[in-house]
């Protein structure tokens, strides 16, 4: 640890709470910042002990509300301090906070708040505000809702309403009165006391809820500020969903261990904008996100003048050629390191600068698989990306990509104190101390994912390279057979045809079929980008998705995906030979993608049987009409003839013999 | 929810207006009048005066006959930037904002006449001036905030959708912190959702600052919506005047816009 780095060290281990912890880093870093928000346009910051002080009092304040030991309290909203000090606070008197996702529909959300038995909300706005009002009545346990925004609020006159502030200020009352109310309390909770539920969106079925105790998060995002070296002096940005167990390590579990300071963006609308004003250090996104910003960046160079074009790619080869080997510390010509000190002035400096990344020390991306091309892009440039694999159920952390071991196509080594075994089936399990305690009141899935000795199935397939690093290639039981015995990984195809940044969504059929088929979603900005360069007018996204050109240059992408699969003998059998392009984009509203924007593949393969048959019947047009779903809850029909396209597959390259 | 609202007193009342061009008579004796806390929408087919009639209110044109009162009193000849200064505020058809300007700078300029520092001191931007512009900043981003456009603070206008645009224009009427606030045709080219949440930010501003809104609308379902009284105006008449229900069931209306055999 070097000494000019803010590094007190990890707290003791008796501190195993997340309110022990808030009080640990008020003694030990009362002044420094610990989160900050946007509001009115500027960066307003509160220190550790000015927060200590705010959930303090909410903390009594909630109990004054009627906030007992063992309750649930729900959570809705943005990325906002107030909410994440509401975690601490409900987990001071000894509740269970449980966040939701704030985009859910009022149908998701009166599941999941009838099957924690919240009894109180704590939200953000009128928004939240007006969605819990309208389940109420189908939430009979539901109490309370104190909320955070009082906008649009005056003519609310409900006596189960509550403003944030009159809750927190009823608590430095009660504080006044019982000096030692707070102290009493949090010294009642133990580290293997459930400290959260959080609620996985789910691929199948009705949500779960993963209940980790405060040992799982606390010890698993310790061991993560361990690996990486993580000090107080970390600078992130949350503005992933609170619900998401990422957020919650990251953002929470780790800011709380490290002592260091989360930023909340002012809207969902300026991350980008907040993230260039804030450089932090310490940053994770999805894949998507990353793929987002490049795209961006790669239409304004298009847009450029042609000699700052002529630098910019002249840099980003050379970069492509050395950056990742010296980000990797590995040994590269002493002229190409010169011209990289230029290309980083003239090109990566400003460039990072303008993403946000000046500052950036770690980044991590998981969820999905990410783009090789993607993936060395942030590298090349010096932005240590790196790929992790985790689960909710092991509050994160599985896998990590170790510094200067990077390989695209793999998630990296165990994390610490993470035990892997690839199962005889060849599923991915895990032992590790952030294995969570059970699925709230479900105990038959409990007993389905978690052996007795502590193992968790992760439900991925996988194996171990030679270099003992992890390599995912699909979900388990979506690994399938084709007629011919061959193997069928769909999510593998599928993320290779996502690669392309025209093809947004990709779902592949080939499970007991004569042969893999593809359903394909085209990507509005990346295709509609290319019409407005070639002068193709369309009017809408259905009208761009059937035009011939782009159906032939999807078709050419499909090829060069076959062309790579092929190279594999093992995964040849996947290849492509029909597809089709979706009148229309997949949408979680629709319920075609989960909530943090996964295929829910059986689904599609129901609602969109007509064009499966139409498929493998060998016709080539396929008539559909589907229901779609807009935003504020309102039904419409999407009528559309869809051309199906067969595709030219590759050779099969003669199978290597391996030595048994 | 906004069914308690207090309409109070007559803030603007306009009484037997004739306006002409020449010939052309753009308004004939024309009266109504505006409560204060209300929001008041002029609807009427394709030249029936709508936007003349705003143009009279708003100090622009002015008529040959006829008396406008403002809060009880007579307006002599008025002219815009007077009408400005006595809290009447309005937004345009046609979006007239500075285009090469960031949203917030063409916010700002609806702050500018209750500055009360000189060009010359704002160069300076030292002590009191320095004070003065953080206060109206800060009046700015309140309404930045209330109109959910903080991602556009510092795009320059002509870069963004239409549908903003008409946003950033009445975020500066806003900043006027007008008591009479004039839109004209607020959702025109806008899309379904576009309009929701301009219905939305209108009733909002009416419910949160009180502000009398005086509005001409062509979708008739916003403007039985969101209107408390409707005004009729057909060829330079007034028709009808009265709740949208009233309105509503007015056989000259229902003539007016569905046509009659003659």
């Amino acid at each position: 640890m070097s000494s000019t780095r803010n590094t007190a060290g990890l707290p003791p281990a008796e501190i195993d709470t997340f309110p022990k912890l808030l009080e640990y880093q008020r003694r030990t870093r009362p002044q420094r910042p610990a989160i900050r928000e946007k509001d009115f346009g500027i960066w307003q910051t509160y220190s550790w002990g000015r927060v200590a002080e705010e959930i303090r009092d909410l903390a009594a304040g909630l109990f004054s509300l009627g906030v007992q030991r063992g309750d649930k309290v729900a959570i809705v909203g943005d990325n906002r301090p107030r909410l994440y000090w509401t975690m601490t606070a409900v987990q001071a008197i000894g509740a269970v906070p449980v966040p939701l996702y704030q985009d859910s529909v009022a149908e998701e959300m009166t599941y999941v708040l009838e099957h924690a038995e919240a009894r109180f909300a704590v939200v953000e706005d009128q928004e939240q505000v007006d969605k819990l009002m309208e389940v109420m009545e189908r939430c009979p346990r539901l109490e309370q809702i104190v909320y955070d925004e009082s906008r649009g609020m005056r003519h609310y006159t409900q006596s189960f309403l509550h403003h944030f502030d009159a809750v927190q200020s009823e608590g430095r009352d009660y504080n006044k009165i019982h000096p030692d109310f707070y102290d009493e309390e949090i010294a009642k909770a133990k580290g293997d006391d459930p400290a959260i539920i959080l609620y996985t969106s789910g691929t199948t079925g009705k949500p779960k809820g993963v209940i980790l105790s405060f040992d799982n998060v606390i010890k698993t995002a310790a061991n993560g500020v361990k690996l990486e070296q993580l000090t107080a002096d970390e600078e992130t940005m949350a503005y992933l969903p609170m619900a998401w167990v990422g957020d919650h390590i990251f953002s929470y579990g780790q800011s709380y261990v490290a002592g260091f300071c989360v930023a909340c963006p002012e809207s969902s609308a300026t991350v980008m904008q907040d993230l260039r004003e804030l450089g932090p250090t310490y940053f994770f996104a999805p894949p998507r996100i990353f793929e987002n910003i490049l795209t961006t960046v790669m239409i304004r160079m298009e847009d450029a003048s042609w000699i700052k074009r002529r630098v910019f790619h002249y840099f980003m080869d050379l970069a492509r050629r050395c950056g990742t080997r010296i980000l990797d510390r590995k040994p590269v010509s002493a002229s190409d390191r010169l011209l990289y000190v230029l290309g980083n002035l003239l090109v990566y400096g400003p460039l990072k600068n303008t993403l946000g990344f000046t500052r950036i020390r770690l980044a991590y991306t998981a969820g999905e698989a990410i783009g090789p091309d993607i993936f060395d892009f942030y590298r090349s440039i010096g932005v240590n990306l790196k790929q992790l694999y985790g689960s909710t159920e092991a509050s994160v952390f599985i896998a990590i990509q170790p510094d200067g071991e990077i390989e695209a196509d793999t998630v990296g080594k165990p994390a610490i104190d993470v035990e892997i075994k690839i199962a005889d089936n060849g599923e991915v399990m895990f032992r590790s101390p952030g294995v969570f305690v059970e699925y709230f009141k479900n105990p038959e899935a409990t007993a389905e994912t978690k052996t007795p000795d502590g193992w968790v199935h992760t439900g991925d397939a996988g194996f171990f390279d030679d270099n003992g690093h992890l390599k995912i290639i699909d979900r388990a039981k979506d690994v399938g057979r084709l007629n011919d015995g061959g193997l069928f990984a769909p999510k593998y195809v599928e993320n290779k045809l996502k690669f392309f940044p025209d093809i947004k969504e990709a779902v592949a059929f080939g499970h007991e079929r004569d042969f893999c088929a593809a359903l394909i979603n085209i990507d509005l900005v990346a295709v509609g980008s290319w019409a407005e360069r070639n002068n193709v007018a369309y009017g809408s996204y259905q009208e761009l998705a059937a035009h011939p050109q782009v159906i032939e240059t999807i078709k050419g992408h499909i090829e060069q995906v076959n062309r790579d699969l092929a190279a594999d003998p093992r995964l040849a059998s996947s290849q492509i030979r029909r597809f089709l392009v979706l009148h229309k984009e997949l949408d979680a509203d629709d319920g075609e993608l989960t909530r943090t924007r996964k295929v829910r593949r059986s689904f599609i393969a129901e609602r969109y049987l007509p064009l499966i048959d139409a498929l493998y019947s060998g016709v080539d047009h396929a008539y559909i009409e589907t229901e779609v779903t807009f935003e504020d809850g309102r039904k419409g029909m999407i009528k559309a003839d869809l051309q199906i396209v067969d595709v030219e597959t590759a050779p099969t390259a003669p199978a290597m013999k391996k030595a048994s | 929810m906004y069914g308690d609202k207090h309409i109070g007193d007559t803030l603007l009342k306009v009484d037997n207006i004739t306006l002409a061009f020449g010939g052309v008579k753009a308004l004939t004796d024309i009266s109504f009048e505006i409560r204060e806390h209300e929001i008041l929408a002029i609807i009427g087919p394709n030249g029936a005066g709508k936007t003349s009639m705003l143009n009279v209110i708003n100090g622009f044109y002015h008529p040959q006959q006829g008396r406008i009162m403002f809060r009880g009193a007579e307006r002599k000849a008025m002219r815009p930037h007077l009408a400005a200064k006595q809290g009447i505020a309005r937004t345009f058809q046609n979006v007239a904002l500075f285009k090469g300007m960031s949203t917030l700078d063409n916010i700002m300029t609806g702050r500018v006449l209750k500055m009360k520092s000189n060009l010359f001191q704002q160069a300076i931007y030292w002590g009191a001036n320095q004070r003065e512009e953080i206060e109206h900043r800060e009046v700015v981003e309140k309404i930045i905030d209330f109109l959910e456009i903080e991602a556009i603070r510092k795009t320059p206008v002509g870069r963004l959708p239409y549908g903003l645009q008409k946003r950033v224009e009445l975020a500066r009427a806003l900043a006027m912190e007008p008591d009479l606030l004039l839109l004209d045709e607020p959702m025109a080219g806008m899309n379904v959702e576009e309009k929701e949440d301009m219905c939305r930010f209108i009733l909002d501003v009416n419910d949160e600052f009180g502000t009398t809104i005086a509005l001409i609308e062509h979708d008739m379902g916003v403007v039985m919506d969101i209107s408390d009284r409707v005004v009729v105006l057909d060829y330079g008449r007034k028709l009808a005047d009265g709740s949208p229900d009233e309105v509503r069931a007015n056989q000259d209306v229902i003539d007016a816009y569905l046509g009659v055999s003659h």
